[in-house]
């Protein structure tokens, strides 16, 4: 039951929306991070740096640094500063109206569990899967959309990655350190990842790539055997001989709770003002990859955390509630 | 910090301890490299906490007892499996909240 109005709602807790809790706890805002739920997918307290092993691109680790270690580090920061962090999920939000209201767990519950002068919406994106037959029940038994949580059980074994950016050509190099032939299962005849990504997986000799290629159907009973393709060009089919697949064939936005009450781009992404976190309600902020089809780094995740922040921080200054 | 109700397994202390216990004992098979397996941790330690008398919680690091995950046919981490009577009886796969895990278990503590 909600007793107070909270000035500022984060719901999301990956780079932007800890990031927005650290610069409003600095301001005084007493924010409340509604963190997630932990789950094995990007969508968990954390994001999608929580699947991931070295982050060598961020600035201020010249060594680098364990994406989980620095997620964790963004959270201890956060909670420094008196941001309030809870492990719940938000599953319902009406925006219709000032208080915002937001509830976790049942969403017909009659009462909000809390109210906000002001939200930041920073959800993420997580995996698309390919949704063939017998998906979600061979995950954990070949199937996976975490190659640092289950690369180690392959160790000698041939596993293939479906998807041709940058996550998947990543995935695939680490994954070199356990399996024996990593195949890289892609739709068209070129890749989408950048070149020094590129540059890696063709130098390494444990890459193979199958182009126009798409993945049909799962093979094995209780465990994956092997995976039944397509070719894109003459539709001929074939099967692929691996004991793992990793599918990293791209994210889609975190925007179920928002449909109907913010505008999105055509995409499903979030459609904040050009240049700004303002979206189409009055003190709602979208950040971070929610809202970002184009750049979706770490880095630019947090920047617009930081500028969400500072504007809901500026907007209930207006209101003259802060 | 660590609950002192958690026990932490090897390839050496698994099966004995598994199969001597008077409760159910509900392993969680993790590692340093994982991250939603860090997420997992805490909420081992809470439910060994609240469950004493009723429910073991051992930690198996995979790194430190290969043997033990091979064995036990785990592919992916976190994967918790409760064991009753030293039978693997439940397998859960993948981090979830406290209540998902518990209402998965219920039936056998």
């Amino acid at each position: 039951m909600a007793d107070n109005v909270r000035n500022v709602v984060i719901i999301g807790s990956g780079p932007a929306g800890l990031t927005a809790a650290i610069y409003a706890a600095r301001a005084s805002l007493e924010p409340l991070v509604l963190e997630g739920e932990p789950s094995s997918t990007s969508d968990q307290p954390g994001g999608q740096l929580m699947l991931t092993t070295d982050v060598e691109n961020f600035p201020g680790f010249p060594e680098g640094i364990m994406g989980p270690e620095l997620m964790i580090n963004f959270r201890t920061q956060a909670a420094r500063f008196g941001a309030q962090i809870e492990t719940v999920k938000a599953s319902k939000v009406d925006l219709s109206e000032r208080p915002f209201k937001i509830w976790v767990g049942d969403p017909e519950a009659a009462e909000p569990t809390y109210l906000a002068k002001s939200v930041i919406v920073s959800t993420g994106a997580q995996s698309l899967m390919l949704n063939l037959d017998r998906e979600t029940e061979l995950i954990g038994h070949g199937v996976s959309t975490c190659a640092t949580c289950d690369g180690f059980f392959f160790r000698d074994h041939e596993i293939a990655v479906v998807g041709g950016g940058d996550s998947a050509l990543e995935e695939a190099s680490f994954l070199t350190k356990f399996a024996s032939k990593v195949y890289v299962v892609v739709r068209r005849d070129e890749l989408r990842a950048s070149q020094i990504m590129q540059d890696r997986a063709h130098a390494n000799p444990k890459i193979e790539f199958v182009w126009n290629t798409k993945v049909i159907e799962y093979l094995g009973d209780s465990k994956l055997t092997g995976v039944k393709t397509q070719s894109t060009v003459d539709d001929s089919i074939s099967e692929l001989p691996v004991t793992g697949l990793f599918i990293a064939i791209g994210h889609k936005p975190n925007t179920g709770l928002f449909e109907g009450q913010l505008d999105m781009k055509d995409n499903g992404y979030l459609q904040a003002t050009p240049g700004r976190t303002a979206t189409n309600i009055e003190g709602v902020f979208a950040s971070g990859d929610v809202q970002d089809d184009y750049y979706r780094q770490a880095i630019t995740a947090a920047g617009s955390g930081c500028a969400a922040a500072l504007e809901a921080e500026r907007w209930l200054e207006e209101q003259g509630e802060h | 910090m660590a609950s002192e109700n958690v026990l932490n397994l090897d390839d050496s202390s698994f099966t004995d301890t598994i199969s001597s216990s008077d409760e159910p004992v509900l392993v969680d098979f993790w590692a340093e490299w994982c991250g939603p397996c860090k997420m997992i941790s805490p909420i081992m330690d809470e439910i060994a906490d609240e469950q004493v008398g009723t429910l073991k919680i051992a930690k198996v690091n995979i790194d430190d007892a290969q043997g033990t995950a091979l064995q036990n046919e785990v592919m992916s981490i976190p994967t918790m499996i409760l064991f009753k009577g030293g039978e693997p009886v439940k397998k859960i796969i993948g981090a979830k909240p406290k209540e998902a895990i518990m209402d998965e278990i219920a039936e056998f503590i």
